[in-house]
């Protein structure tokens, strides 16, 4: 069934009775090609690509609990290529390539928005470091440009520019940049891949691997075990759990970050703002709540909740940025773990396992590089050699001292 | 939370800079034939665990001590607290 204007046309005048389930609920096989751990957004679309770009349709996907229900589902939904190292920038540019034409690609309304992205600056050295980021940026194809003050204002007259401690004197605009409804992309990625065969089991959790003379045989799950010559974990904050059960170590640490939507308002925002200084950050959604956001608690957690000291920076943040917040009554709140790495960037990699594959390490830029993510990781499980842009993606890139580290804080997860 | 320091009592968390897993009291012997892969190991490597977990605490706002917590991951529950000074103490680190 593909969706179009037509479509939804004819069903609201038949009674909506034509419409289907948008994917199958299948037992699991015997045997697999591959088997992806984790039916997240990274899972999705590692299973959506492996059956699109490389023909391999022979896969499951393996979800603990629903499908979208983890950190895909529990976001700020932001959309950027604004990053600044060689490890980096490429891979995020394809990202927001792929993200540009996403919805046409699966035939799903994933409501991708470029509404543009605002990183302020406040001091001459900020400004500095935008510049040399912004030229980075240029430089591998992404768009980025830098504003004065004025710039700022025309845009956002609403902004305290004329804070003692954190004056505004501009900032760098990342046009391309924005945001998605995130579930959908659960949704498109899972309706695309069960369109091409792949299976996508719910409600079954892996509990151990089979591995015998030091290959990957299967998983053994609460449905019970699932043979496959290729296992694809990509279950992002429970990473460090389940490699543990292949008997791995991994470079990361479980943190906490929280997130916030106020009620609903007029449209006020049109478009993202970054408040670095302050530690804060702030778009406004569809239904018109303003979705905001912080720093990590910055202590290892698995509760899915935060702590309200964080709670209280973060909107005192939010108020010395936006007066106006102050009239603003906040809806809920939530925790997303992530899995922060030690350098702050991710892994795509094969493990010292046989047959065994991770992705993870996203920290909090896991949401933004659901397409790439998914596109290199089934690159990689199709081919065994690393897609060009996620090359330095490597778990022992420590050992070999080649870092990744974008704030430039060293093997401190808490910071990055 | 509320952090039960061992000589100045009880202490909201804020008060605190967090460093990671206790296990960093360990450092290895720079001199050892394998020092290279027990330092990554130890610099970059962590359990991780969901549940209880010791960790390091700097009283950054405080006496400038560091704790030894032992805390729950998964209620944030703090189980025990001490000097990290002891913790180092009872392995055999220091005088």
């Amino acid at each position: 069934m593909r969706y179009s204007g037509l479509k939804v046309i004819k069903e609201a005048l038949t009674g909506h009775k034509g419409w289907r389930p948008t994917w199958r609920d299948p037992e699991p096989k015997k045997s697999y090609d591959v088997v992806i751990i984790g039916g997240g957004g990274h899972g999705l679309a590692t299973a959506y690509y492996l059956a699109k770009n490389h023909g391999i349709t022979n896969v499951a996907v393996i979800e603990k609990g629903w499908i979208g229900g983890g950190n895909v589902g529990r976001n700020t939904t932001i959309i950027r290529s604004n990053y600044l190292l060689d490890g980096n920038e490429p891979f995020y540019e394809l990202s927001l390539k792929l993200w540009e034409g996403l919805e046409q690609d699966f035939n799903y309304n994933a409501m991708v928005s470029q509404r543009g992205i605002l990183n302020l600056v406040h001091t001459d050295a900020q400004r500095d470091a935008a510049r040399r980021r912004g030229n980075a940026m240029i430089l591998n194809g992404s768009d980025a440009e830098l504003l004065d003050t004025d710039g700022v204002r025309a845009m956002y007259p609403f902004l305290n520019f004329n804070d003692a401690r954190f004056p505004i004197k501009g900032g760098l605009l990342h046009r391309r940049g924005g945001t998605v409804r995130h579930d959908a992309v659960a949704w498109g990625y899972a309706r695309g891949a069960d369109l091409r065969g792949v299976d996508i089991i719910q409600n079954c959790e892996v509990t151990g691997f089979k591995i015998e003379n030091g290959k990957c045989l299967g998983v053994e799950t609460t449905k019970g075990f699932i043979g496959a010559n290729k296992v694809a974990s990509c279950v992002a904050g429970s990473s460090s759990r389940v490699m543990e059960k292949a008997g791995m170590r991994l470079p990361i640490e479980s943190h906490v970050l929280q997130a916030f939507v106020s009620e609903g308002l007029k449209p006020v925002l049109d478009g993202v703002i970054t408040f670095g200084a302050g530690h804060f950050y702030c778009s406004q959604s569809d239904k018109g709540g303003l979705v905001f956001g912080g720093d990590l608690d910055m202590y290892n957690s698995y509760a899915q909740r935060g702590n309200l000291p964080v709670v209280e920076d973060v909107m005192e943040g939010g108020m010395a940025l936006i007066p106006a917040l102050g009239r603003v009554r906040m809806l809920r709140s939530w925790g997303g773990i992530m899995d922060m790495s030690m350098d702050g960037s991710p892994f795509i990699d094969k493990t010292h396992v046989d047959g065994l594959y991770f992705n993870g390490g996203w920290c909090y830029g896991g949401f933004k590089a659901t397409p790439a993510s998914g596109w290199c990781y089934a690159h990689l499980l199709a081919t065994d050699t690393p897609h060009k842009v996620a090359s330095a993606y490597r778990l022992d890139r420590f050992r070999r001292g080649c870092m990744i580290d974008e704030k430039g804080q060293g093997a401190q997860p808490n910071l990055h | 939370m509320i952090i039960n320091h061992p000589i100045l009592g009880p202490r909201d968390s804020q008060e605190f800079t967090y460093l990671g897993d206790a296990a960093l009291i360990d450092r290895p012997d720079w001199q050892a034939e394998d020092a290279a892969d027990q330092f990554h190991d130890y610099l970059y490597l962590r359990d991780n665990p969901a549940g209880e977990h010791r960790e390091l605490w700097f009283h950054e706002q405080g006496d400038r001590s560091w704790l030894v917590v032992t805390r729950n991951t998964v209620t944030h529950e703090i189980l025990n607290v001490e000097l990290a000074r002891d913790a180092a103490r009872a392995r055999g680190r220091s005088k």
